[in-house]
């Protein structure tokens, strides 16, 4: 039972309270350079997924034998090659992707999300909750990334999944979906800046959301007068 | 009711924001005028859009912030803001350009940092800047002046081609910017530029039909226009002198440098002068009191640094015209200028205000 309470104040850490992408701000080159369409998005979400759940295991694999001197090295050096395989699996099945999201793929190593989370969660705790906590961060992350792509993507092309064939394969082509049609792109969604102005806007909704359920709660605390006893007898 | 308390000085006649924002409105006049006279009814069309959007857009961010609606909608600034970007952006753009511009110069760039003065960025520009790299093609689809077009344009024309890209007979945007001779035509400063990229001196450039007798067709007249309305708005004390004076001092020297040094590959400093938005950036938009620098040495440096990049943007840089870029820069400067040029506080010897700095 606290075991099922821990597992849930995790996804709810990872996935809103914590999120790595609008709450840490924690890798966010990444975050904004790759996500002008839905399918960069969605590639470099499940790559940077998959490493932080294997990375997340594995130094909670290790945790008892690691000194604490050099611990950061040996976390670099178990990232990064989870991001050589992640780097090789996606070169060998998925070329064109590999391709397009070209140095941000490698840079998956120095993602603060991951050794964030490696640093302040899996080198302390047990592996199974150490692999749950990778997954829910990572789906947060993965959660920020297609949202951005999502909204840049419709902004910029008017399309939606562009280029999925890409992640997917031949069959995906179908999935494209042009929202609406624009003569000429909005370079400004798809060029940095743009990505900035909709991260923003994204931060800006979710603390509205939260300022809004926050009002809704009774207040408890102000209730309740307090004062001051002083008595001496009792000791 | 409370004593309401000031500090010195004690001037008993204060200008209202909405008094100085009608004025700088009124002295766009001469060169919108111009404008007309040389391009057609398309930046009116431009302006009036803008300012329709403009309006509904602070409109709805003011409610949504829940602030004084009727005093800061009309205090003039917004219809300001799109006033210039209406002037700034090329005739016979289609609608939704002036539209974008406007919305994400009050929304974004003015509304999100605060509103009226809070914003660090000029609106007017940062929007222009916005629409400038996001729609190369339609920003820089600018048509040859009324009397070199092959083409008629009425007023009917030029609303149709805004609203839906053809005119009434069915020309297209790029039918209209054909010379009478049957090339496409650029602005002045695109002009000079492309043919120093092609091997043409300065003085066979002043050959094109673009650019007229004296520094361009047209544009001589236009930045005539906004140089008599600065120079109204001088007199009436609206602006001060020393951001418009310092910068185009400023880019006059440097292209006078550059036009002593060479004359066959650098355009004369009245062609600077002349051409382009340089009048329209030096007296309507430098002197915007709340993003630029406040003490009378930090506007003439402010000034100087935008006359330099002007300069430095037109000769070396990608785009033709320099006046937004330049801006944002001194924009972006402004805070640290005032920082170093605090005026000494009277009663204080320089040392001691020295002291007080650190």
């Amino acid at each position: 039972m606290k075991l099922n309470e821990e597992y849930k104040e995790l996804a709810w850490q990872g996935l809103w309270k914590n999120n790595p992408g609008i709450v840490q701000l924690l890798g966010l080159c990444p975050l904004l350079a790759v996500t002008s369409t839905l399918t960069n998005a969605i590639g470099l979400g499940l790559a940077t997924l998959f490493v932080l759940i294997c990375s997340n295991a594995t130094v909670s694999a290790i945790r008892h034998w690691v000194p604490k001197e050099i611990r950061i090295p040996i976390f670099v050096l178990i990232i990064a090659s989870f991001v050589t395989c992640v780097q090789l699996l996606m070169n060998a099945y998925t070329f064109g992707l590999y391709q397009s999201l070209g140095i941000f793929l490698p840079l998956i190593v120095t993602n603060c999300a991951i050794i964030g989370r490696a640093e302040a969660y899996a080198s302390k705790n047990p592996i199974k909750q150490a692999t749950f906590d990778g997954l829910m961060m990572g789906l947060g992350f993965l959660l920020i990334l297609m949202l951005l792509g999502t909204v840049r993507e419709i902004l910029g092309q008017g399309t939606l999944f562009d280029g999925a064939n890409l992640l997917l394969g031949e069959w995906a082509i179908i999935l494209r979906v042009e929202v609406f049609h624009l003569d000429s792109q909005f370079l400004l969604a798809i060029l940095p800046p743009g990505a900035f102005i909709v991260m923003g806007l994204f931060i800006a909704l979710k603390n509205a959301i939260d300022d809004r359920v926050a009002a809704g709660q009774p207040k408890a605390e102000n209730t309740e007068i307090s004062r001051v006893r002083v008595n001496f007898d009792e000791k | 009711m409370a004593f309401w308390i000031a500090s010195s000085p004690h001037n008993h006649i204060k200008s209202e924001t909405s008094a100085i924002m009608r004025l700088v409105i009124y002295a766009t006049i001469p060169g919108i005028f111009a404008q007309w006279y040389f391009f057609g009814w398309g930046n009116i069309i431009h302006i009036s859009l803008a300012i329709i959007t403009a309006l509904v857009a602070e409109f709805t961010i003011l409610s949504l912030r829940e602030r004084n609606i009727k005093a800061q909608l009309f205090d003039g600034s917004g219809i300001l803001t799109a006033v210039l970007i209406g002037i700034s952006i090329p005739a016979i753009a289609p609608w939704w350009i002036s539209v974008i511009g406007a919305a994400f110069a009050i929304i974004i760039v003015k509304q999100l940092y605060g509103g009226l003065g809070h914003n660090p960025f000029n609106p007017a520009m940062a929007g222009y800047v916005m629409l400038l790299i996001s729609f190369p093609l339609q920003m820089t689809s600018w048509q040859p002046p009324l009397e070199l077009m092959a083409l008629p344009l009425s007023f009917v024309d030029t609303l149709s081609v805004i609203i839906g890209g053809f005119t009434i007979d069915g020309y297209s945007v790029e039918q209209l910017r054909t010379h009478i001779d049957g090339y496409t035509m650029a602005t002045p400063l695109d002009t000079v530029k492309t043919n120093l990229t092609m091997g043409l001196t300065i003085a066979e450039s002043m050959e094109n039909p673009v650019i007229g007798e004296n520094f361009g067709l047209g544009w001589e007249w236009i930045n005539a226009g906004f140089l008599l309305g600065g120079l109204f708005l001088l007199a009436k004390k609206a602006i001060s002198w020393a951001t418009p004076l310092s910068f185009l001092s400023s880019l006059f020297v440097c292209s006078l440098i550059a036009f002593l040094f060479s004359q066959d590959s650098n355009a004369s400093t009245m062609f600077h002068w002349f051409n382009g938005a340089c009048m329209l950036g030096a007296f309507f938009i430098l002197t915007d009191p709340v993003s630029g620098a406040t003490s009378i040495k930090g506007r003439i440096v402010f000034g100087a640094l935008a006359g330099f990049l002007v300069f430095i943007i037109r000769k070396y840089g990608g785009y033709p015209d320099a006046v937004a870029f330049a801006v944002l820069i001194c924009n972006m400067a402004a805070p640290l200028i005032d920082q170093y040029t605090r005026p000494r506080t009277y009663g204080h010897n320089v040392s001691s205000n020295k002291a007080g700095n650190e």
